[in-house]
């Protein structure tokens, strides 16, 4: 018969029967979540095929405003840190605790990057006239619209940008339980599922990199 | 507070006895099942009160009971949605050769314009027994035309014109509301459908100040705003010609086939890069700003009137210049 | 074992380590993990916010007892049922069985000592607390005045009120939606006691698995939403706004794709009540039980699919109404099945009619009506002239209200000697319950026949024509609201002075029930090996037999 398990300290929370349920419970937990991530950016991604549809000169237009040099650059740079997040959860997996905290930190670095870059992107557009509500004159002779494309540039990108923000907070307390050795090869849940967390945030990004920046271009 | 207290409302258009019909079939299906649900509901509770050493009898269920109970569910639900969008179509499909009126919604009042150019604000009146079209549009927020005694109802949005048309049956006076809230004085956007005899109808016309028909008032600004000198056949066009175009289809630049309509007569003013003809420059200049919402239902009203006409090098295979 | 699990069966004595008793003070309540505690969290600030919800509600009815508009100044009128229909959607009828009832019992009717993420759940109380604090703020400061469906361009451009706070409230009160769902999708997968196989859980639990999905699916949706009219408020980029090239229709398709599955979580938790009380008190397993629990699904995969229908006249295309007028027909069929079921249950049953049972039985001829009704808006032709009078209103009243809330009620009267070890009051709630159920009918049966004579709603003043009926509905608005001040009166006197129970007064099947009453901390001594399905009552009256 199972005995209430005295696990006040250990990896093994009170309400879990094991720690494989405990692992189990908690991806599945992470996957629900995501799910709903997916809905959320999906309905930015409706939008943005509705309007697209309606104004097909303006997305042009305001894609041709962005750079495919800095988008191609960050969607490295992202992928890099999905790399090196694969990396802390296999070090986590082999109980390496300084691997853990390491790849974390790399990961957290790359992300500073992209957010760095973005930051000077949103300062061109800035200096363009092309944040709407903010910041807003476009050459004469815009294409209507452009204002739309704009706002939905600003809104799907500043909403993954807030989305690694997140991602960032989440890295910091993951790294420092792994340097207190919270994690071992029996119990890295919590590195898992940011992992998971991650890799999400950057695939948002991947579908977001074409349908902004590489409109009409070959 | 009982002065023409009523538990149905009065119907008078052609559908709404039609909606009427269906609504009653609905309100009895409704009837039967809850007094069968209830009166077994009542018998079950009777006929199984708890009794001193009466157990309940354990029962799992039974297939054949629950394909019955959803199969006649389903095939009842089924009977009203095709009896409703029966109904849907006529309440929707307009006759040929219906009045048309133009109105235009906004907080928080109703404009209308009859087909002969007279203007009502919060009250439409109409002759009995001719079909009716109202071509609508907000200046503002989404509102809703809806007279109860027609049985219609259509919302009116901006940007974006919407339709509705009725054939009143019975003289009267009716309720027009705005259903769709709109803002502080939503409950005040109310006015009154009027309907006529027909000789009353003109009587009434007659005596309302004359204003320009919509398309008098159309063709004179599509004079006014040079519209003419771009789009009608000389030596300055550099347009498309629109005579007999209204219904038609247009190819776009974007490679899109759109229909020539309400919709795309307004956009091609207020944003004319949007849609633009094929085979043309991108030269023509917006007029945002310059044309009121009405003004662009009266040159619509005037490009519907225009028929085909042979013009020089397109519509015509005989190519006849003018 | 189930000798073992049924040994404190017959113990009538409370413990001492029940959840209520372990830890006092308010850091103890703020700062628990345990998921009864938090459902009595729940359960307070629910009761808080249904009270607010309810004086608006009151302060309407009785705007509209004269036709003219002389209560109260359009404006505040706007802002009055605009404030019900967010604080009683947002801030009630979308959390309360689940977060009441779903957290309290999940993890006991599951033989597990907590939900999934205990940490996460208490977050996701903090999150509608914080959400309704904000509306609450809104409210103080000028309230809005959209409607609860706070339609564009009306409220990305129009409305000089509160909207982003509001929209701020709901926002932050949908994550703690999202969480609540993910941590039930999680805990019902995964910590099901031994033996407790899919097919042999509680409905109850089945209907809560079915809403988390929708909670899970649908509320990012309107979450995007709410974030693109506070941008288009905040910085005009045109995305409803006709005016910039925006399309204001948009909106109501983003809206709705969350709105109407909304409707289906505050309604399948309460089904899955009633099947728990229509069990109980006719002493039988629930009849045709397989299929009332894929219905719980189907009602949830079916009724993403039909957001449209509330916009049959908003100006999309005939086809498309066509397609989600067929479609709302179909998610019409799972809920009667569900239905006929209950009734059939009652059939050669051992009906008691204690509280709980009246509010189900209520519901089933309420929820009848309010889902029937919901076939004349499916209907096309039908739905042109009652859109947006006070048809609508009446039918979702009467499946909000006599559905929900009576499941609410009645789940409430049934666990009450579980969650507080104390019964109610017998007698006064079973007349608290024939008054909210006459008053319930008299407030609302009257508006199906005004909307179809077309009073719309949202209206401050009205046609003389349409007043009696509003009179008829006030009255029974006040029965209504008598009938609810009751419970909340001897449902508190309860705690102090009603009867002592023991672990399962109702002598009803369920792992819930084999545990004292109030539960301990950690909810089981030892975790059951469930051996046969719910409702097993043939073999709950053989050991009561045996024992006796």
């Amino acid at each position: 018969m199972p005995e209430l398990a005295a696990t006040h300290h250990g990896p093994l929370a009170h309400h879990f029967e094991t720690l494989e349920q405990q692992k189990d419970t908690c991806t599945l937990g992470m996957w629900a979540f995501l799910v709903q991530e997916v809905m959320f950016f999906g309905g930015l991604f409706a939008c943005y095929i509705v309007y697209r549809f309606l104004y097909p000169a303006a997305f042009l237009e305001g894609a041709h405003h962005l750079s495919p040099a800095w988008g191609t650059f960050n969607t490295v740079v992202l992928i890099g840190s999905s790399l090196t997040m694969a990396l802390s959860v296999r070090a986590a997996q082999l109980g390496r605790r300084r691997g853990t905290a390491g790849f974390i930190l790399a990961t957290m670095a790359l992300a500073c990057v992209f957010l760095g870059v973005k930051w000077i992107e949103y300062g061109h557009k800035f200096e363009d006239g092309l944040i709407p509500g903010v910041a807003w004159h476009p050459e004469p002779g815009a294409a209507h619209g452009l204002r739309i494309y704009f706002g939905l540039y600003f809104t799907m990108t500043g909403m993954h940008a807030l989305h690694m923000v997140v991602g960032l907070v989440l890295m910091v307390f993951v790294a420092l339980r792994a340097l207190r050795g919270r994690y071992s090869p029996d119990n890295y849940i919590g590195v898992e599922v940011l992992g998971l967390y991650w890799h999400f945030v950057d695939l948002v990004w991947i579908f977001l990199f074409p349908l902004l920046y590489l409109l009409g271009r070959h | 507070m009982f002065q023409d207290f009523s538990l149905f409302p009065e119907a008078a258009s052609t559908v709404a006895g039609r909606v009427d019909e269906l609504y009653l079939f609905l309100v009895g299906m409704t009837a039967f099942a809850a007094t069968g649900i209830f009166s077994t509901l009542l018998f079950f509770a009777v006929r199984y009160r708890r009794r001193q050493g009466r157990k309940a009898t354990q029962i799992e269920g039974s297939i054949p009971l629950e394909v019955l109970w959803s199969a006649v569910p389903l095939a009842l639900f089924v009977f009203a949605f095709g009896w409703g969008a029966k109904v849907y179509l006529e309440v929707h499909n307009r006759p040929k050769d219906c009045m048309q009126f133009y109105v235009t919604g906004k907080q928080w009042m109703w404009k209308i314009q009859h087909p002969t150019g007279q203007r009502e604000i919060n009250a439409l009146h109409i002759p009995v027994g001719e079909p009716i079209e109202l071509t609508m549009i907000s200046e503002d927020v989404i509102h809703d035309f809806f007279v109860p005694a027609f049985r219609v109802k259509r919302d009116v949005v901006p940007g974006m014109y919407t339709s509705i048309w009725f054939e009143a049956t019975k003289v009267g006076t009716y309720h027009l509301f705005c259903a769709e809230y709109c803002g502080t004085k939503h409950s005040q956007m109310i006015g009154e459908v009027i309907v006529m005899d027909p000789a009353d109808y003109e009587q009434w016309l007659s005596g309302q100040p004359a204003g320009a028909d919509p398309v008098e008032s159309g063709r004179l600004l599509f004079e006014n705003l040079l519209c003419a000198t771009c789009h009608e056949p000389g030596p300055r066009q550099r347009g498309p010609s629109l005579a007999g175009r209204f219904g038609t289809k247009v190819g776009t630049q974007a490679g899109r086939q759109v229909p020539f309509d309400e919709d795309y007569v307004r956009s091609s003013i207020l944003d004319p890069m949007l849609d633009l003809s094929v085979g043309f420059e991108p030269v023509m200049q917006t007029y945002k700003g310059q044309v009121t919402e009405t003004n662009i239902q009266h040159l619509i009203a005037y490009l519907k009137s225009i028929g085909a006409q042979p013009v020089a090098g397109e519509t015509s295979a005989e190519g006849e210049e003018l | 074992m189930t000798t073992s699990a049924r040994s404190s069966y017959l113990d009538a004595e409370p413990r001492e380590d029940n959840y209520l008793a372990a830890g006092y003070g308010i850091k103890s309540w703020l700062l628990t993990v345990d998921h009864k505690r938090i459902a009595l969290l729940y359960l307070i600030s629910l009761t808080a916010f249904f009270t607010v919800g309810g004086l608006f509600a009151v302060l309407v009815r009785l705007e509209l007892l004269t036709p003219q508009g002389d209560l109260f100044q359009s404006e505040i009128y706007n802002r009055l049922f605009t404030m019900h229909g967010t604080f009683m959607v947002f801030f009630f009828l979308l959390p309360s069985v689940p977060a009441v009832f779903g957290n309290f019992l999940l993890p006991l009717m599951l033989g597990a000592r907590d939900v999934a993420f205990p940490k996460l759940n208490l977050l996701s109380w903090y999150l509608y607390v914080a959400g309704g604090l904000l509306s609450f703020v809104a409210m103080l400061a000028g309230g809005v005045d959209t409607g609860w469906t706070f339609y564009a361009p009306y409220s990305s451009t129009y409305a000089n009120s509160q909207v982003i706070v509001s929209a701020l409230g709901i926002f932050v009160a949908g994550f703690s939606s999202i969480l609540t769902g993910v941590n039930f999708i999680a805990t019902i997968h995964k910590m099901r006691a031994p033996g407790l196989t899919w097919f042999r859980l509680p409905l109850f639990v089945w209907a809560h698995y079915a809403t988390s999905l929708i909670m899970v699916l649908g509320t990012p949706v309107v979450a995007v939403t709410i974030v693109l009219v506070a941008i288009e408020r905040l910085f005009h980029v045109g995305v409803f706004d006709p005016a910039l090239g925006g399309d204001p229709v948009l909106f109501q398709h983003l809206f709705w794709f969350y709105s109407h599955p909304a409707v289906y979580i505050m309604i399948l938790p309460a089904m899955g009540i009633m099947s728990e009380l229509i069990a109980a008190f006719s002493r039988k397993r629930v009849f045709g039980y397989p299929v009332v629990a894929i219905s719980s699904l189907a009602i949830a995969v079916l009724g993403f699919l039909v957001w449209g229908h509330h916009m049959f006249v908003s100006g999309q295309s005939v086809f498309a109404g066509f397609v989600f007028s067929l479609l709302s027909m179909l998610v019409a069929v799972p809920s009667a099945i569900k239905v006929f079921n209950w009734t059939a249950t009652l059939y050669r049953g051992s009906l008691s009619f204690r509280t709980p049972m009246l509010y189900a039985l209520g519901f089933i001829g309420l929820f009848t009506i309010g889902g029937l009704t919901g076939v004349f808006l499916a209907s096309l032709a039908v739905d042109v002239h009652v859109h947006d009078t006070y048809f609508v209103v009446a039918h979702f009243h009467y499946v909000m209200v006599g559905g929900v809330v009576m499941a609410y009620m009645g789940g409430l009267h049934f666990w009450w000697p579980k969650f507080f070890g104390r019964m109610y009051p017998e007698n006064v709630a079973r007349t608290a319950a024939v008054l909210i159920f006459a008053g319930f009918n008299l407030t609302f049966f009257p508006q199906f026949l005004l909307g179809y004579l077309g009073m719309p709603r949202r209206y401050h003043a009205y046609p003389e024509e349409f007043q009696v009926l509003n009179v008829l509905s006030t009255a029974g608005a006040s029965v209504l609201g008598l009938g609810f001040l009751l419970p909340l009166c001897y449902l508190a006197w309860s705690l102090k002075y009603g009867r002592k129970v023991g672990p399962n007064p109702w002598h009803a099947a369920g792992l819930e029930w084999t545990t004292t009453s109030p539960p301990p901390k950690h909810n089981f001594d030892a975790i059951p090996t469930v051996e046969h399905g719910a409702y097993a009552y043939a073999e709950l009256d053989a050991e009561e037999v045996a024992h006796a």
